[in-house]
């Protein structure tokens, strides 16, 4: 397992292949990347995430933790960012490794649903019209109940 | 003393990230009235708990939970990553 927290960006691509090839005996390896989405609507100028150094790496670690008690994994990386970032850019991604598609993509999605609500991130947004926190919505919250 | 700590909205209604706070509250809600108390900001940041997340020694908790031993206390916002 690998937990990663920093403000610089990522290479998705060299992270995804050094994740796919550092085992052989796992048949499937799924990714999710999060990236800031601009509103033509109310056009983004910047997107900020403030973290809890210290809770951040703690909550990822204990969310990564149980999805690997739940699911047959091989291996499971998480990358998340703070600090500021513009439109487009990669916030953060997540992998799982496993030896048949359905532990790898499932793990990937719980981890996606907990990491939303469960992991100390905020995040603003900066437009034409001003900053303003991004709300947590029900739907994040509701999305735990399945699991 | 205990190491208070504060984040987004929460920090931003303040105006500090964090301080130290000599208290003898027994749980989060003590600490809580403490706090609204003080001043006006934090009357403001805490007006509505249900809008309020505590972590205590960075483990995420509810306002019942005890403060006995623990070091950092943490209020913020329902999070908002991925």
């Amino acid at each position: 397992m690998r937990i990663i927290v920093q403000e610089q960006p990522f290479d998705l691509g060299a992270e995804a292949n050094a994740f796919a090839a550092s085992r052989t005996d796992m048949g499937a390896v799924v990714t999710f990347t999060g990236v800031v989405r601009d509103d033509p609507s109310r056009p983004l100028r910047q997107m900020t995430i403030e973290h809890y150094p210290g809770m951040t790496e703690r909550a990822l670690e204990k969310i990564a933790t149980e999805a690997q008690a739940r699911w047959s994994l091989g291996d499971v990386l998480v990358i998340h960012r703070f600090g500021p970032m513009r439109p487009g850019e990669q916030i953060m991604m997540v992998a799982t490794a496993a030896r048949h598609r359905k532990d790898a993509f499932e793990a990937a999605e719980y981890l996606m649903d907990y990491l939303k609500s469960r992991a100390p991130f905020w995040k603003k947004e900066l437009a034409a019209d001003g900053e303003s926190w991004v709300a947590a919505k029900d739907e994040d919250e509701d999305a735990l109940t399945r699991w | 003393m205990i190491d208070v700590l504060y984040f987004a909205w929460v920090r931003e209604r303040i105006g500090v990230p964090r301080e130290q706070v000599s208290t003898d509250a027994a749980t989060v809600a003590e600490l809580v009235e403490e706090l609204r108390a003080r001043e006006e900001r934090y009357a403001l940041a805490f007006s509505d708990l249900k809008a309020l997340r505590v972590a205590v020694d960075q483990d995420l908790t509810d306002f019942d939970a005890p403060l006995k031993g623990a070091r950092e206390v943490a209020f913020f916002p329902p999070m908002t990553g991925g």
